[in-house]
């Protein structure tokens, strides 16, 4: 009996060393948290459908950011694009894969989702502490038409350092001089009020618990938790609803091709576009000195625009525009080996 | 042949085994101070010693102090001590003088068992039970007492959300009882029986035998637990994220305020801060919680030190 036991652990042992040297043609990745889970789908499927393997993990951006410059993954993933003069310093390329969107979800019992409508100055104030009640005159003129309570406003906020954080505070830096100067943009900034909770979870969590309290989570978040959250006025003065067509409509919008990706989907143009929207971003090495690995990357991006849609849909993230992806395969080809000719084939 | 015989073999093998093993942690030791120095040295170079007393912790602005990370530990763990040390105290107490013997058994597993609980299932538990509770129950019962007090009542000030410094240190303090109170119980019982029981023949009340025998006695094993408390307290990361607010900016005395800890400001921040003087800045804060702890041992020593002296002379 026991020496079965022993004799199965000892070929459990072995198949688990055969499948780990197999695997050492798979590529691999490192960074950002939020796009973790459909990257960890795209994978399963993919490996469903060409048996090659991709192994994600999730370290935040600012790890991927490291790893990538290391060299000790094939691509480095990070919720907050690097500006061009940064990828030129680093050697790197870079380029979006989904999209998603932020809402700011608010406790206000009786209210509904879509009852509060806030401009993006009026929402800068409540996070400067300017404004503090629920009922305060700027509130009220937005929305004549709601019953606006006699509270405090608990503003609640991301704790820890987060793609999600830099995309909201980018939004407020765009729409309020006043938060540009004072408090700026990152993935951590320095509140001037709020608690911070730590995760999208967290931040759920405080909204749902706090009477009078509002946050900016993720879509999703919002959506999986029959949160109420707030319209917004986007750049062309409308109050379009959250949804994947107007975090696509922010997409479609973008300049993307004159600023090697370098594009934040905030306070977007187009008349239907959410203003909250943002991408995640993958970064790779310009020169591969492994530019099989490198190809089977790309190969792995290649198959995820063109099959991997509705998984993303499924999770509530938003596939990129046809438009978008034409100019990811162009900017490919700036991907070279050491003999400076193109990774990427067209194949 | 002769010089080597098997037990001096043994006895080098053995002594020069220990000896490494103790060189080593000298080794580990010295490694993470040098590392932290090292990874944190374009900070210390950038700031200076201003880092320690500037309030703001700026990331877009590139501007970093510890102050407030500072301020938030020290208050959460002295106060943690604060409720912990009185009420681990009077369990040990319990356990070791009044317990029938029936319930000391079952009593003293259940507070190890609390001790071996993970701290991120105290830190959803203070989050999802505990601080709506204390919202709306303790938090406005101090403020009406104890915030009604002149000097101590600016502690006890302001909105009570249930999320903030005091939160964060009630649950360290939960956290901390099982592991004072385990440390106090097993050196309360090696007081001998003799000791105890001439104190009681000549008509000590339990209070007295306790407060005059059983203390003095265990001293050095009290401190040494507390100490233990504290230690614990002040690298406590997952219960206090997650209870403390995080807060980066100093609004005030009181501890119903939202505040930040060294500890759950690395958790929170390392994973992505992206550029260099950033990521320096954090692991500046790891060097000075590890000033903190090894300046909280040096005192603890010195205590013990001065509490040896004075008993030479009183004796």
């Amino acid at each position: 009996m026991l020496i079965r036991t022993l004799r199965n652990a000892g070929l459990a042992a072995v198949s688990l060393l055969v499948i780990s040297t197999a695997g050492a043609a798979d590529i691999t990745g490192a960074g950002a948290t939020f796009p973790a889970p459909i990257y960890g789908k795209w994978a399963e499927a993919y490996q469903k459908a060409t048996g090659n393997k991709m192994n994600y993990q999730s370290i935040g951006s600012g790890g991927g950011i490291k790893q990538i410059t290391a060299k000790t993954v094939d691509f480095g993933a990070s919720d907050m694009p690097l500006k061009p003069e940064e990828l030129e310093k680093l050697g790197l390329v870079q380029f979006p894969t989904v999209i998603g969107g932020e809402v700011l979800a608010y406790n206000l019992p009786g209210i509904k989702t879509g009852d509060i409508r806030l401009t993006g100055a009026v929402l800068a104030d409540i996070f400067l502490g300017k404004i503090v009640k629920w009922n305060d005159k700027a509130i009220a003129d937005l929305n004549p038409k709601t019953q606006l309570p006699d509270q405090p406003i608990a503003v609640v906020r991301r704790a820890d350092g987060s793609g999600t954080t830099f995309i909201f505070t980018n939004y407020l830096s765009k729409v309020s001089p006043e938060w540009k100067q004072k408090v700026g943009e990152g993935t951590a900034v320095q509140w001037p009020v709020g608690l911070g909770g730590k995760g999208n979870e967290g931040v759920s969590a405080f909204v749902q618990r706090l009477p009078g309290s509002i946050g900016y989570i993720e879509f999703a978040y919002a959506k999986q938790n029959k949160l109420t959250y707030a319209l917004l006025q986007n750049a062309a003065g409308n109050y379009p609803t959250p949804s994947d067509t107007t975090f696509q409509a922010a997409a479609a919008g973008a300049d993307w091709n004159k600023s090697a990706f370098y594009e934040i989907l905030t306070n977007a143009p187009g008349k239907d576009a959410w203003p909250i929207s943002g991408a995640t971003f993958i970064l790779m090495q310009k020169v591969q000195e492994k530019p099989v690995q490198a190809l089977e990357a790309l190969k792995f991006f290649e198959w995820a625009y063109k099959n991997g849609g509705k998984l993303a849909d499924e999770l509530d993230y938003v596939a990129l525009p046809e438009s978008v992806v034409k100019l990811i395969r162009a900017a490919w080809g700036n991907i070279k080996d050491t003999s400076g000719k193109p990774v990427w084939t067209g194949k | 042949m002769s010089s080597f015989r098997q037990g001096t073999l043994g006895d080098w093998v053995f002594l020069n085994l220990t000896r490494s093993a103790a060189i080593f942690v000298l080794l580990m030791l010295a490694g993470t101070i040098a590392s932290l120095v090292y990874g944190a040295w374009p900070a210390i170079e950038k700031f200076g010693f201003g880092f320690l007393w500037s309030g703001e912790w700026n990331p877009p602005a590139e501007r970093f102090g510890a102050l407030i990370p500072i301020y938030g530990t020290l208050a959460t763990s002295l106060v943690a001590l604060i409720i912990a040390v009185p009420v681990s105290f009077g369990i040990a107490l319990f356990l070791t003088e009044m317990a029938p013997v029936w319930l000391k058994r079952p009593l003293g597993i259940a507070i190890e068992l609390l001790a071996g609980i993970p701290s991120i299932v105290y830190g959803m538990w203070g989050l999802l039970v505990f601080a709506p509770v204390f919202a709306k129950y303790a938090q406005p019962l101090l403020a009406n007492t104890l915030g009604k007090l002149p000097v101590i009542g600016e502690l006890f000030s302001g909105p009570g959300l249930g999320i903030g410094i005091l939160s964060a240190a009630v649950v360290l303090a939960i956290m901390t009882i099982p592991f004072i109170a385990s440390v106090m119980r097993d050196v309360f019982d090696v007081t001998p029986a003799m000791l105890k029981e001439s104190a009681y023949g000549v008509g000590a009340t339990t209070w007295e035998v306790v407060w005059n025998v059983v203390l003095p006695y265990t001293k050095v094993g009290v401190i040494g637990g507390v100490m233990l408390g504290l230690g614990r307290a002040l690298g406590e990361t997952m219960a206090v994220t997650f209870l403390i607010g995080n807060m980066n900016v100093f609004g005030g005395f009181s501890l119903f305020l939202p505040g930040n800890s060294i500890a759950s400001a690395l958790a929170n921040e390392f994973a992505e801060a992206e550029s260099a003087i950033y990521t320096a800045s954090l692991i500046e804060l790891g060097l000075i919680l590890f000033f903190i702890t090894f300046i909280v041992l040096s005192l603890s020593k010195l205590l013990l030190m001065q509490l040896s002296r004075q008993e030479g002379a009183t004796t």
